[in-house]
């Protein structure tokens, strides 16, 4: 019995059955690593190499490696940090929120967003804690008493909210990842034929049977996860705006912040899902699973918080004008005008202009169009994070502190790095876990399949299917069962 | 010890519900119910009581509220009040983010343990499955056989009737 809707389109294209899904997702893992795997990845762990010469560097040399000064103290680091951050905002947006709506599309790119959310967290911590200067001593950010006396962590400093946001975030997510996981290790376990792979994936899958009152209370937990990530993931970039609107700095002291930072990071987040999806469906044969319409859909979304992040920066002027505060306007009017014009405009152009090309079609169920997109977007994201920190910063109140910022070597070096790093965990992430997940896609797969080739949208027709899209089920038993409840 | 089991493979969900009431009906008790991914009503079908885990999540929220609560007022308002600028040393506004991030932090990580406790699930070096398939595309349907094994071919005939595609007996160790 199937139950396709005939004002959707299609989830899952191409007919598959419940094996076809084991066995499509569980190829990756099983079969041998493909050369442009392994291209791919000697690329990114030469980039973890400049990572790791990077943070050497500064560590043994000190931050004076970096191109910060006394007036600009805060530049490429703390852009990086947010922008990493907000990144890994998408993967949750997927996983809880999307889980909430019961939005089912999100079934076949949770686990990537996920595991992008996860690692982009990672790529994220570096930064701060490279700024330290001795990062051996970033325990002291935790409320242990100080070995120098009884003095505790300021609970009122934003930046040690931050540490409680990044790390309940970190972990949370990890948390919420893994538990999807077990079921798919499960599958990978009963199929696994070599000695080391049955070993490392029972021990992995945790003993999943798929028990009746496993999956049971796996929904539940799952649904309580959900609910508790939803507002985590509105507080967490929400914190760290506090680490500038709580500050009295020009162009930071602002209460639009939370709200603006956290659309801003969904939208960069959903550019960087689009970005890595539009790969991995390549390299990995994954069209039927993550189709246009998957793709239409991040675009849609990437594209109202787009709006929302662009009406931000127009109220953001609009206050600044509306306030009188002669420093605020200056430092807006000297964002648009002042030497660090070519940012604010990147900024503009990438982030307002061109999301608002997913108004088209044409654009939205492009896949070239939308990979070019999605990296504008990570751009201007960058973009807007450094426009935010250093123009408010290299203009002081006192005109002989002025100063501007040109990044070292060793900074280019750390931001290029991370994505060494980033792109290293997802690579094997890739390789060795299940990109997508396939105990969820299969309880959509009843009700979305699809049985014409692989989904093209120029000859789509709705029609219900002719046979059942899993063999061998006898005709008679369902019809007579009615739906429990 | 190790236990007799008559399994039934089913290769559909709705099947699978329909079974699951019949065999029910006719007075058989199922050991247990395997399946790739949930199935929506089973609970029910096979009798399965509402899981009291939110109740759980609640008490485990609180829990961290209160810690985070107490941690801050304790540390920064009574052990070592720090005078910033006259401002109160037990600035409720400005403990609230930490606050909640502890409370996600104790009702994620308590939820998880207690799944794991509960549900009995540990990494482990070697896992005995009733029917490799189970994870796969089959649904299986476990009832436990007496010593001797002897209703099992009446049991065959019983799940056989309700669209199981293969009947097969398994010798498993119970835990």
């Amino acid at each position: 019995m199937q139950h396709v809707s005939a004002l959707r389109e299609p989830l899952v294209t191409g007919g598959k059955t419940l094996h076809d899904v084991t066995q499509d997702i569980c190829y990756q893992v099983e079969a041998k690593p493909n050369l442009r795997w392994m291209a791919a990845l000697s690329v990114a762990l030469f980039f973890l190499g400049v990572f790791f010469y990077s943070v050497y560097r500064t560590v043994w040399y000190g931050i004076g490696e970096w191109g910060l000064n006394k007036t600009v103290n805060w530049a490429w680091d703390i852009t990086n940090f947010v922008w990493w951050v907000g990144i890994g905002h998408a993967g949750t947006l997927i996983s809880a929120v999307l889980l909430l709506f019961r939005q089912k599309w999100r079934s076949s790119i949770n686990r990537a967003a996920e595991a992008m959310t996860i690692f982009a967290v990672i790529c994220a911590a570096m930064f701060p804690v490279l700024h330290m200067g001795r990062p051996w001593l970033a325990f002291y950010v935790f409320p242990l008493q100080n070995t120098l006396g009884s003095l505790w962590a300021n609970f009122n400093s934003p930046l040690l909210w931050d540490v409680f946001a990044i790390s309940t975030y970190f972990t949370v997510s990890l948390v919420f990842w893994y538990i999807g996981l077990i079921p798919d290790f499960a599958s990978i376990r009963d199929r696994a034929k070599g000695p080391i792979a049955r070993f490392s994936y029972s021990m992995l899958s945790f003993g999943w049977k798929g028990s009746a009152k496993a999956w049971s209370r796996y929904e539940t937990v799952s649904l309580i996860l959900a609910g508790v990530s939803t507002p985590l993931v509105l507080s967490v970039h929400t914190i760290v705006s506090m680490d500038f609107a709580t500050s009295v700095v020009p162009g930071w002291h602002t209460t639009i912040f939370p709200p603006y930072f956290v659309a801003g990071a969904i939208f960069s987040g959903f550019a960087m899902v689009l970005t890595l999806m539009l790969i991995t469906r390549v390299v990995f044969r994954l069209e039927d699973y993550i189709t246009l319409e998957h793709i239409a859909l991040m675009n849609k979304i990437m594209m109202v918080t787009g709006s929302i992040v662009g009406v931000a920066y127009i109220t953001e002027f609009f206050i600044a004008w509306y306030s009188q505060v002669e420093f605020e306007q200056y430092a807006f009017i000297n964002r648009a005008t002042g030497p660090y014009w070519w940012a604010y405009a990147s900024m503009m152009t990438c982030n307002v202009i061109t999301p608002q090309l997913v108004w088209l079609r044409r654009v939205r169920y492009s896949i070239p169009l939308t990979f070019i997109l999605s990296i504008i977007v990570n751009i201007g994201m960058w973009f807007e994070r450094f426009v935010i920190i250093v123009t408010s910063l290299h203009r002081d109140y006192l005109p002989s502190s002025w100063a501007m910022f040109s990044p070292s070597i060793i900074d280019i070096g750390l931001y290029v790095g991370t994505l060494g790093l980033f792109f290293t965990l997802f690579l094997l992430f890739a390789k060795f876990f299940p990109v997508i997940n396939m105990a969820e896609v299969k309880t959509i797969l009843k009700y979305t399949v699809d049985n014409g080739p692989t989904y093209n949208p120029a000859k789509a027709v709705h029609h219900a299917p002719a046979h059942p899209a899993a063999p061998g089920v006898p005709a008679s038993a369902p019809v007579t069962y009615t739906k429990h409840d | 010890m190790t236990k007799q089991f008559a399994l039934g493979i089913f290769e559909d969900e709705d099947v699978l519900l329909h079974a699951v009431e019949n065999v029910r009906a006719a007075g058989v008790k199922i050991y247990d119910v395997f399946s790739p991914y949930p199935v929506h009503g089973i609970d029910d079908a096979l009798g399965i009581e509402r899981s009291r885990l939110p109740i759980a999540a609640f008490f485990f929220g609180l829990t961290g509220l209160s810690f985070a609560l107490w941690m801050q007022i304790y540390m920064l308002g009574f052990d070592w009040p720090m005078i910033i600028g006259g401002k109160p040393h037990i600035a409720l506004p400005a403990f609230i983010p930490v606050a909640f991030e502890l409370t996600v932090f104790f009702t994620c990580h308590g939820m998880a343990l207690t799944f794991f406790t509960i549900t009995g699930l540990y990494p482990r070096f070697k896992t005995h499955v009733m029917d490799v398939r189970a994870t796969d595309d089959k649904f299986v349907m476990a009832i436990e056989l007496d010593e001797t094994g002897s209703q099992f071919s009446r049991l065959t005939q019983l799940l056989r009737d309700n669209g199981a595609s293969e009947v097969n007996q398994k010798e498993m160790s119970k835990n």
